[in-house]
């Protein structure tokens, strides 16, 4: 696997496969929102159940960047692989957007459904934590001048904060404050009629997709600075 | 005397006496607690309502200020170098500085804070409640905070960077400790004094690894 992850075989790979990512994630986006606003408005919440639309999916998209984070991490620390670095590096401010993203969608969601924008829910809370980790994280990255000992010391970082992932997954169930529990992936099924699922699973991929395009884009960037940078130092791996 | 021993000695020692971090600490806390009612208004009931979260946040943020010396200090003038030659390893020195930290910072905040509860009018119930969970949480600040500044020690001005980095790290310590103090006011036991022991049971044996591993790749040039 890392014999095809250097970062010259990754931009000859990435550079074709970057089209139809973004293809996919545009095709994606079309048909969730069109379903989206295509579903019947629920009996209870009237139209504002369409916000669980945009809101979900990137509260998961948000947690799978972390996740995706601490392994690139993880094998940046492990087998010193400057891609891994690259790629744990990009995915935070796009996990940091998505967790901002969820926060504003969810707060603009309770204000009308529970009378309120913000609440000191377990959820609540553990995801405004998850944001602070981005930024401690990023902040970190952009304070060490020196690359890779700012990918290790960030990486650790990283490492530590994963325990605030399961925090947020069971915070529902260990503390039954105002965030509704887990209604997808149960044991028994979901609690959601299929004419919001289907919407609901489409846009998630459309988040996950839009994520990874992301990141490819941003990848790219930051290698093709690397190079510039080194080429404009004159320096031996020049060209 | 062991080179564990020494070093633990040393910074009690440094911490101790002049320009040492301990009684500026413990000024600091003392600070914090006695502004806020004059912010907040003294009524003696809101005091006795917000009490238990006042004696918190102001033990973790004069935990914070101190912090940057854990390291820092040592790292500027060459003795953190010198200290990773020593026959100790750099995990031992880990452990022995998060010893000595919180034996000058987290023990005299402990011992301090019952006076400080008497000004903010904290119901004689919760005495024990909040000695004790200061006693297992405040450990656990140190550890974590060992962590983040070992990671940080390299940064010049690493000062604002930490609080970013370790808050969000030591909220469930925040949560837990100063939710044991409030629910002991109405005599009750939620369970969070064993969520704060098992917190510190885990941070306290894995921080100086982490902490070490962080200071090698600071170290290593």
């Amino acid at each position: 696997m890392f014999a095809y992850a250097n970062p010259k075989r990754f931009m000859e790979v990435s550079a074709p496969l970057l089209p139809w990512l973004a293809g996919a994630t545009a095709v994606a986006f079309a048909a969730g929102l069109y379903l989206s606003v295509a579903a019947p408005p629920d009996y209870q919440q009237g139209d504002t159940v369409r916000i669980m639309f945009i809101h979900v999916p990137a509260a998961w998209v948000a947690m799978m960047a972390y996740g995706f984070l601490a392994l690139a991490s993880l094998i940046g620390l492990i087998n010193r692989h400057p891609l891994a670095d690259v790629a744990a590096k990009q995915a935070a401010p796009l996990g940091a957007l998505f967790t901002a993203l969820a926060l504003i969608t969810g707060s603009l969601w309770g204000r009308p459904m529970w009378g309120t924008y913000w609440e000191w829910d377990g959820r609540l809370t553990s995801f405004l934590l998850l944001f602070f980790l981005y930024l401690g994280y990023i902040a970190l990255w952009n304070a060490i001048e020196n690359e890779t000992r700012a990918a290790r010391a960030a990486a650790i970082l990283a490492l530590v904060g994963v325990v605030n992932l399961p925090i947020i997954q069971f915070s529902v169930q260990w503390w039954t404050t105002l965030h509704q529990g887990e209604s997808i992936l149960r044991r028994g099924g979901p609690l959601i009629a299929a004419v919001y699922l289907w919407p609901l699973f489409i846009m998630a991929a459309g988040y996950t997709l839009l994520f990874f395009t992301l990141l490819m884009v941003r990848m790219r960037t930051e290698i093709l600075q690397r190079r510039a940078r080194t080429l404009a130092m004159g320096g031996p791996n020049a060209g | 005397m062991s080179a564990f021993a020494a070093l633990l000695a040393r910074d009690i020692r440094l911490a101790a006496r002049a320009g040492g971090s301990a009684m500026l600490a413990l000024g600091f806390f003392a600070a914090v607690v006695t502004l806020l009612p004059l912010g907040i208004g003294s009524e003696a009931r809101l005091l006795a309502s917000i009490a238990a979260g006042v004696l918190w946040i102001a033990a973790v943020l004069a935990n914070l200020l101190t912090l940057d010396r854990l390291f820092q200090a040592d790292y500027e003038d060459g003795s953190l170098d010198l200290f990773a030659l020593s026959p100790l390893s750099l995990e031992g020195i880990a452990g022995a500085k998060i010893m000595a930290h919180w034996l000058t910072t987290g023990l005299p905040l402990t011992i301090l804070s019952p006076l400080l509860a008497v000004l903010l009018h904290l119901p004689a119930a919760a005495y024990p409640a909040l000695l004790v969970s200061l006693l297992t949480g405040t450990p656990a600040i140190s550890a974590i905070g060992a962590v983040a500044t070992a990671l940080t020690v390299t940064v010049r001005r690493g000062g604002l960077l930490l609080p970013l980095i370790v808050l969000p790290l030591l909220t469930p310590v925040v949560i837990f400790g100063a939710g044991t103090v409030l629910a002991s006011i109405d005599g009750l036991q939620n369970g969070g004094i064993w969520f704060l022991a098992a917190f510190a049971g885990v941070t306290l044996p894995l921080s100086p690894f982490v902490a070490a591993a962080a200071l090698r790749l600071n170290l290593s040039e």
